[in-house]
């Protein structure tokens, strides 16, 4: 591993990363400024910077102190756990178009939440953190449900097999949304199907607030086990040659990822792609090795939701498009190139 | 080497089973195909008489042969009860065929119009029609629904052909559930946008509720004929199901085969989807079904999978009612309660097939 040449190639490796890291941050925030200008009611940026260093009338300060910052906050958060979260079930699962949603696990956070708004009407200002517990449970058994089926004796766990059946599980979870969204209200239909399609608006510094501690404890969490990522990705055997004690491991990431898609689909609804492309376009960038791949994911994760969500907020002159469609728009054209170039 | 030796070894199966195809399977053919539309006369007329108001099976038969204006009963059987079984009969013979025909000419274990994108992208076009033409006739609207199964199919086949190893099942599958991902939140923008998402849902939810002769008028012509179709087709699709080389080699000309295939299931897929929504997985269960009871050969299959889909579909619509009077249980949602199990199990059997 001394080799010279090697270790040049590292060392360049390392450069590129950093380059791609300040890159991202300065687009990053470049969006933020953009978004904080862009919306139904059009502030001046001579009047975004007044305002952020205390200046401003009170009505720019609530536009954009309680409106337009926690959402985008919240935008990049999201981003960048759904797309780590897809990241480490791409390492795990071995197959570059997994993500929690094409698993179903968007799905099953979906349907608990749904369950939660169906049979508790009317308190979804109080449900900002029950929320995200409800979506954890569907997740979490979602994604056990679809990993136990995965795996069989003497042949592991299959990662067709993992992809396969998210797709039968989301497909099957899909028409039970349906029972369930032909029996609420109208009202809380709306409000349900808008959080459905992936919709931000209407956050508070609550759902910031619910959001990150999950964030704080599970990003840190995943980034620390990235050298075991770069182990399972090997597969199996190679794995076992290095000796890391595949399942525990392997479980532990697995849960660390439902965690974040789970916490992230309960704040932004069904957000798909972001954990499929985030990972992907990361990997183009800075190689497959996860110490860099996870952070680059996340900044990448980040500015896709953000940029998706600020266009969905100016591009039609009265309400605004869903973020989650605005992301599908984009991803899907983007998932289908990447499957027809797909080898193998 | 071994390629070679796998191929000949393939030939030599597909011709064996061709050969104890034609001894023995007309007579089991024949026997499931009759015990089939048993079962389904049997629960069409428990779906008439079961509902709302329950109305005994000799009324029914006295409805259907004796019509009588005057009495009530008669009048629902005639104008509610008949049109949305008959409806269930071609919803489910179509789904069941399409899922046979994609099966047969993708040698895919688990194609269904659900899975690759023709439900969407029905779904989507009449999403559209929902907003900017809600008044559209009803034989356009099945026009439309064609048009958009062609969009979804088009889509999903499109970029597995694209691809550098050709359609593998699970490319297949894969870039199907990627264009639905899409298509439906397209709809979902469009139902949000025009405040018709719960009008949307509704139609979606897959049921029979409300369909009237009107409707059925419109669509019978179109599965009769995909139908009278797929049957026409059914000996070149069984030759196509024992692969490509195989096909061509006993001189059949297979891009006709899948066009026409392809425009049938268009055409069975878009009805089906115009009339009850999305209901998935009718096509994925019912060919495995009929395939383990009447062997490989589609001039069974065809043929079985319309009468057991027309059954399962029959059979759900009935139970939908059941499980929760006076609600109706949207059919598609008992479907998948069949139908995830039985995925999740082809899935896990299918070791090989499948990558």
């Amino acid at each position: 591993m001394k080799h010279p040449a090697f270790d040049s190639h590292l060392r360049q490796r390392s450069k590129r990363w950093k380059l791609t890291m300040g890159i991202l941050t300065v687009l990053i925030v470049i969006c933020f400024l953009i978004s904080m200008n862009s919306g139904f009611l059009h502030l001046a940026p001579l009047d975004v910077l007044k305002t952020i260093f205390g200046g401003g009338t009170d009505q720019q300060r609530v536009i954009l102190f309680d409106l337009r910052l926690p959402r985008i906050v919240i935008s990049v958060l999201i981003g960048a756990g759904l797309a780590v979260s897809g990241c480490i079930m791409q390492g795990i699962s071995r197959n570059p178009l997994a993500e929690p949603g094409i698993l179903g696990i968007n799905a099953g956070a979906g349907l608990a939440v749904m369950i939660y708004v169906a049979f508790y009407p009317g308190e979804s200002q109080q449900t900002a953190f029950m929320m995200p517990v409800f979506a954890l449970g569907g997740a979490a058994i979602t994604a056990a449900i679809i990993y136990v089926l995965a795996y069989k004796k003497n042949e592991g766990m299959s990662p067709t097999r993992l992809v396969l059946n998210g797709i039968g599980i989301a497909s099957g979870i899909a028409a039970l949304m349906i029972v369930l969204s032909v029996r609420v209200s109208p009202e809380e239909y709306r409000s349900v199907y808008t959080w459905l399609a992936g919709s931000i608006s209407g956050t508070t510094w609550k759902y910031v607030i619910s959001l990150l501690p999950w964030l704080i404890i599970l990003l840190p969490f995943v980034f620390y086990k990235a050298k075991v990522l770069n182990v399972l990705t090997l597969g199996d055997p190679a794995a076992r040659g290095v000796g890391a004690p595949l399942e525990k491991e392997r479980f532990g990431l697995l849960a660390a990822a439902v965690g974040l898609a789970a916490s992230c689909v309960a704040v932004g609804g069904g957000i798909s792609f972001v954990g499929l492309i985030g990972p992907h376009l990361a990997r183009r960038l800075v190689g497959p090795n996860h110490q860099q791949l996870l952070p680059t994911s996340a900044l990448l994760g980040g500015l896709m939701v953000l940029v998706s969500d600020t266009i969905g907020r100016s591009v039609l002159s009265s309400g605004e498009v869903p973020t989650g469609i605005v992301v599908a728009i984009i991803g899907a054209p983007y998932f289908l190139y990447l499957l027809a170039k797909a080898r193998g | 080497m071994n390629e070679v030796a796998d191929k000949a070894e393939e030939e030599e199966q597909a011709n064996q089973s061709l050969q104890i195809t034609r001894r023995i399977r007309p007579v089991i053919g024949i026997l499931v195909l009759l015990a089939g539309l048993a079962a389904l006369i049997l629960a069409s007329g428990a779906s008439i008489a079961i509902g709302t108001a329950d109305i005994h099976v000799a009324t029914v038969w006295q409805a259907i042969f004796h019509f009588d204006p005057h009495i009530t009963a008669h009048q629902v059987i005639q104008e509610v009860r008949l049109p949305r079984v008959i409806a269930g009969i071609f919803v489910g013979a179509s789904l069941a065929v399409a899922g046979a025909l994609m099966q047969g000419m993708t040698r895919n274990p688990i194609a269904d119009s659900g899975l690759l994108g023709l439900n969407s992208g029905a779904a989507f076009v009449l999403a559209l029609c929902f907003a900017f033409a809600p008044n559209l006739p009803y034989l356009s609207i099945i026009l439309y629904s064609f048009l958009g199964a062609g969009l979804g199919a088009g889509i999903v086949f499109g970029i597995g052909s694209l691809s550098r190893n050709g359609l593998t099942p699970m490319r297949l599958v894969l870039a199907g559930a990627a264009v639905s991902a899409l298509l439906v939140a397209l709809s979902q923008g469009i139902g949000l946008y025009y405040d018709i998402g719960q009008d949307m849902a509704f139609w979606y939810a897959g049921g029979l509720a409300g369909i009237q002769w009107t409707q059925v008028k419109a669509l019978a012509p179109w599965i009769l004929a995909a139908l009278a179709g797929a049957m026409a087709i059914s000996r070149s699709i069984t030759v196509l199901s024992l692969g490509d080389e195989v096909s061509a080699g006993l001189g059949q000309r297979n891009g006709l085969v899948r066009a026409g295939g392809t425009l049938i299931v268009l055409v069975l897929a878009g009805a089906a989807v115009s009339a009850v929504g999305v209901v998935g997985f009718v096509g994925l269960i019912i060919p495995h079904i009929v395939r383990y009871l009447v062997g490989v050969d589609y001039r069974w299959v065809i043929p079985g999978s319309a009468v057991f889909g027309a059954l399962l579909v029959v059979v759900a619509d009935t139970a939908a009612r059941m499980v929760n009077p006076p609600y109706e249980t949207p059919m598609a949602a008992l479907i998948a309660v069949l139908g995830v199990p039985f995925f999740l199990y082809l899935v896990r059997r299918g070791g090989r097939e499948l990558k």
